[in-house]
């Protein structure tokens, strides 16, 4: 093995997890998850001259990202990643039910893992992830802007975008459900 | 930065950050991506050793084609095993898991006789536990994997700066009967049978050492 590919090997692999955990919320297909990060990684490779040394995860999960955008389109999901309307998102200062009243806090606290899976995966792929890289990655917001090839600003009002899109999905999923749930 | 942006949102980001799915790499998607790596690289398998054939120096062209097609036609010939047999596939994985996620050793122990009573009613056999340090391998200790649908013996040996994996269960069936080397992602192989147990020890080291401390092992010297 050269030495190129140890040093590729040693910096990329160990964020092999985070890698397809954004491509599995992304493609939401066990199998293409697997095909898109194995290329990604490998085009991370070819192109590992870029890399300009320090954490390696923001620019690793940048070419994921862009793979997943990739394969979407292929397959006639550009719906899908047609960017929004950044506009109207910024418009939308705080986030969308505002503060949390105690009624709501009591619905989030008893979610169940299937309900929250499900509003995050009915979530535009734009909002999706930066909900799975600021909560399951704990990546910073300049690290997201890194990943997605925003200012750390839009990622800002994303998430603040994304989370109101959630609460609204998961009342919905509740009052669907009824008040006692039906899981 | 990550520190001071924390957001108001304690609560429902607290509910995604425990309930919601972190998918997880399947084992075998890393053993794929190093194999496409060395492909990509253009590294030819098992680069540390001299291919299969063992036969005098001269024959050992300088020319890596040469060793390559050696190589390949060697694999063929004492290879019987399927080229992309699944469990070849899952000892690969394992091997490469276990060096990835820093969880080589369940007991670290340079001692046989700490690392094979830890095996005592987490497995339904007892793995036989050998320190080969007096021949420069020496043991670093034992872990549980699960290989071939059963939980298996893993036990952990060094050899200068190289890890091996030997993985370890009951054998049965006629999966490989004779001694069985190979080569897959750069990594070498060989599979045994001793005394009732089947065998696999994988590591980037070269075939030449490798084959010569499975023989430590009693490679070719059982059924």
């Amino acid at each position: 093995m050269n030495e190129r590919t140890r040093r590729f090997e040693a910096v990329a692999l160990p964020h092999l997890n985070a890698a397809y955990n954004l491509a599995r919320w992304l493609l939401r297909d066990d199998r293409a998850a697997e095909d898109v990060v194995q290329e990604a990684y490998l085009r991370g490779f070819r192109f590992f001259d870029s890399f300009r040394g320090g954490d390696a995860r923001p620019w690793l999960l940048g070419i994921v990202r862009k793979r997943c955008y990739s394969w979407l389109e292929d397959r006639g999901h550009e719906g899908e990643t047609v960017e929004f309307d950044e506009e109207r998102d910024s418009q939308v200062g705080s986030p969308v039910g505002g503060n949390l009243g105690d009624p709501e806090t009591l619905l989030l606290r008893k979610l169940d893992k299937a309900r929250i899976d499900r509003a995050i995966d009915g979530l535009p792929p734009a909002f999706r992830e930066v909900i799975v890289l600021r909560e399951l990655e704990a990546m910073s917001y300049e690290e997201i802007a890194t990943v997605a090839g925003v200012p750390a600003g839009t990622v800002m009002s994303r998430l603040a975008r994304a989370r109101g899109l959630l609460r609204q999905a998961l009342m919905q999923d509740e009052n669907k459900d009824g008040p006692h749930g039906s899981e | 930065m990550a520190a001071n942006d924390r957001d108001d949102d304690s609560v429902l980001g607290g509910a995604i950050r425990t309930q919601a799915s972190r998918h997880r790499a399947p084992p075998a998607l890393a053993a794929n991506i190093v194999a496409a790596l060395a492909a990509e690289a253009g590294a030819e398998p098992a680069r540390a050793g001299t291919g299969w054939w063992r036969g005098p120096g001269w024959l050992r062209l300088g020319s890596a084609f040469a060793c390559g097609l050696l190589a390949g036609l060697a694999v063929l010939l004492v290879n019987p095993a399927p080229a992309d047999d699944p469990l070849v596939r899952e000892v690969v994985a394992s091997h490469v898991r276990s060096l990835m996620v820093a969880h080589l050793s369940d007991v670290a122990s340079t001692d046989q006789h700490s690392v094979k009573p830890w095996f005592n009613g987490k497995l339904d056999f007892s793995p036989p536990v050998e320190d080969l340090a007096a021949s420069g391998f020496p043991l670093a200790g034992g872990r549980l994997d699960y290989v071939n649908q059963r939980p298996v013996a893993a036990l952990i040996y060094h050899h200068r700066q190289h890890t091996i994996n030997v993985f370890v269960w009951p054998a049965s069936g006629p999966l490989v009967q004779k001694p069985t080397r190979l080569a897959r992602q750069g990594f070498n192989l060989e599979s045994w049978r001793k005394d009732g147990m089947q065998f696999w020890a994988v590591s980037d080291l070269n075939d030449r050492e490798l084959s010569e401390f499975a023989s430590l092992l009693g490679a070719g010297d059982g059924t």
